[in-house]
């Protein structure tokens, strides 16, 4: 099956959704050279699109600089975040921009071999997605002396995942393509010195390889002239929940909240989830604000939720999420996620107090900060944020102590 | 275990070490074809692949635990998977989880007494623009109602 196979024709957008002709950011790579590709990188201003927002320049520089025998490129392709899944959209739809950016970074750092990392939910891919690269080594844009290049070689392979949300987490990620529990390890290191097996390695999430050759072809300058100062180009939204078109959306960065609602034909909204689970939810008040890096960030999923919804359930199922998905490497995060939850169920049956809450508040702030990655780190943002925005809802619709959603 | 399936055992990790390798980053790529193959990863499986890889048991043993999809104990010939996250939750998940645990007459991490499906909650399977999403083995289906769900899982073998 194909999903969403047959929108191909109707996807509109300023950089990943338009004209492209395959082969061109790589031929224009090579006419270039590697310190072009690395200015024109950072005269757009391209950011990281997994969700940390790190300059995609910076990193790849620190890769052209590591001196190693060996380096690799790897796509993180996992997309676990709830609600996202633009990933798809691009790997089913858009397989040549994904596939070029890695070989273009592969030309840039030096390195022969590139690695996708692919959930293990998008098995359904692979026979596609590989068909795509034989035809890339039919025509000579994979394997030795590519496009005529003596010492130009470079092959990708697709590595599956295994139904684990944290080895989206760049270092765990590397370990679980060492072979390994995907346990984050610390850092630094980071993966730009010491990745996979040792070696300088590049992770970059599916869309933000994918929007390296449109900046090639059409300049890092024309780039910036989309989305803010901060927040350069556009941006795929993976919108879900309660709207009329849910679906892939590519937008400014700088789109206002309200704006997309608009957009995506969203009705009597009361919150909208801005990042997945590990994102913050954004109440009606503030749907003037922007998504951008400096405002409300996402590495793309929005979530809608309409004033029929119970917001107490919707923060349970996200604890319920993290309390699963938990490594279990770190105190902070392994117990802190499971007295959250257990926090949540006191509120559903009415028996929590308010001096017990605002402890829970409190391991929430600390485990934002000793947690060991951003799992643990970003886990408490929804419980904090939603009892903080929604507690008119959440205490005071059945009096205090009432059995909240029954 | 009868001494000739051991052997055939033995000789389809042999293969596939043989292909992907004896190096540790192979351990993975192993584990899931294993997986996909028998739907689980036994005990005797998982000795012969530390045996070949030269690692301890405890090793491949706490890599298999680790992921979601890969099992150590058997399970059904299908293996059925129904998000559980959120916005397939907003879409109606809930009826349709109910109608199929009636069905197959099996709650959510059993496997039906003809082991011919195993019935799982998987969180969001990136289907979430077109929830309720599950995936039956590697194929995916969305937008399901207790109806569909229950003509698709009434299909397989
Ligand atoms: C728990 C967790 C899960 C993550 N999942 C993903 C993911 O699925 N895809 C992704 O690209 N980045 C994910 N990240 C971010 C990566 O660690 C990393 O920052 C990113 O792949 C870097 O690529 P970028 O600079 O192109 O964004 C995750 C981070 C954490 C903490
Ligand atoms: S924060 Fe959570 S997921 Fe990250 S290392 Fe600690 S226990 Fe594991
Ligand atoms: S929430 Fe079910 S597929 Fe994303």
């Amino acid at each position: 099956m194909k999903p969403n196979g047959n929108k191909y024709a109707v996807r509109q957008g300023a950089v990943l959704f338009s004209e492209y002709a395959p082969g061109s950011g790589i031929k224009k790579a090579l006419e270039i050279g590697r310190e072009n590709i690395l200015l024109e990188l950072r005269e757009s201003k391209l950011k990281g699109r997994g969700g940390a927002g790190f300059p995609t320049a910076t990193k790849w520089m620190l890769v052209a600089a590591a001196k190693s025998e060996e380096k690799f490129i790897v796509c993180n392709a996992d997309e676990g975040e709830p609600g996202t899944f633009k990933d798809r959209v691009l790997l089913l739809e858009y397989p040549e921009l994904v596939f070029e950016g890695m070989l273009i970074a592969g030309y840039t750092l030096g390195a022969r071999q590139g690695i996708i990392y692919l959930r293990g939910e998008y098995e359904y891919m692979l026979k596609s997605l590989e068909s795509y690269l034989e035809q890339m080594k039919e025509d000579n844009l994979l394997g030795n002396n590519i496009l005529g290049n003596p010492n130009f070689n470079f092959e990708i392979v697709i590595r599956l995942g295994s139904g684990a949300y944290v080895c989206g987490e760049e270092t765990a990620l590397i370990e679980s393509l060492e072979g390994n529990r995907g346990e984050a390890r610390n850092r630094p290191p980071y993966p730009v010195n010491t990745g996979y097996l040792g070696r300088p390695t590049v992770v970059n999430n599916v869309e933000t390889l994918a929007s390296v050759p449109h900046i090639l072809v059409k300049g890092g300058e024309w780039f910036r002239t989309f989305g803010t100062d901060k927040s350069t180009g556009s941006k795929l939204f993976s919108v879900s929940g309660d709207c009329e078109r849910p679906g892939v959306y590519e937008l400014p960065w700088g789109t206002k909240i309200k704006d997309l609602l608009e957009i995506v034909g969203a009705k009597n909204t009361k919150a909208v989830q801005v990042g997945g689970a590990s994102g913050s939810c954004i109440p009606k008040s503030q749907f003037e604000r922007t998504l951008a890096y400096e405002d409300a960030a996402t590495g793309g999923s929005i979530m809608i939720f309409n004033e029929s919804r119970n917001m107490l359930k919707i923060l349970k199922n996200f604890m319920e999420f993290f309390v699963e998905e938990s490594c279990g490497q770190c105190t902070p995060c392994r117990v802190g996620n499971v007295k959250l939850l257990e926090g949540i169920e006191k509120i559903e049956r009415g028996v929590y107090t308010f001096g017990h809450l605002n402890k829970l508040k409190e391991l929430g702030r600390t485990m934002q900060v000793a947690s060991k990655c951003g799992l643990g780190q970003s886990s408490p943002n929804a419980f904090l944020s939603i009892l903080e925005n929604f507690k008119e809802e959440i205490f005071n619709k059945n009096g205090y102590g009432g059995h909240n959603g029954k | 275990m009868l001494v000739l399936e051991k052997n055939s055992l033995t000789e389809e990790v042999e293969s596939l070490v043989e292909f992907y390798g004896t190096e540790r980053s192979a351990l993975l790529p192993i584990l899931q074809a294993v997986q996909r193959k028998h739907k689980y990863v036994s005990d005797f499986v998982q000795q012969e692949i530390a045996r070949l890889l030269d690692i301890h048991p405890v090793e491949v043993y706490s890599v298999v635990s680790f992921y979601a999809f890969l099992h150590s104990e058997p399970q059904g010939r299908n293996i059925v998977r129904l998000c559980q996250t959120i916005a397939c939750d907003l879409a109606g998940k809930e009826a349709v989880a109910r109608a199929v645990e009636r069905e197959l007459g099996i709650t959510f991490g059993q496997t039906t007494k003809d082991k011919r499906i195993t019935l799982e909650y998987a969180n969001c399977l990136g289907m979430c623009d077109q929830g309720p999403a599950m995936i039956v083995n590697d194929r995916v289906y969305t937008h399901l109602t207790p109806e569909k769900a229950i003509n698709i899982l009434n299909e397989i073998k």
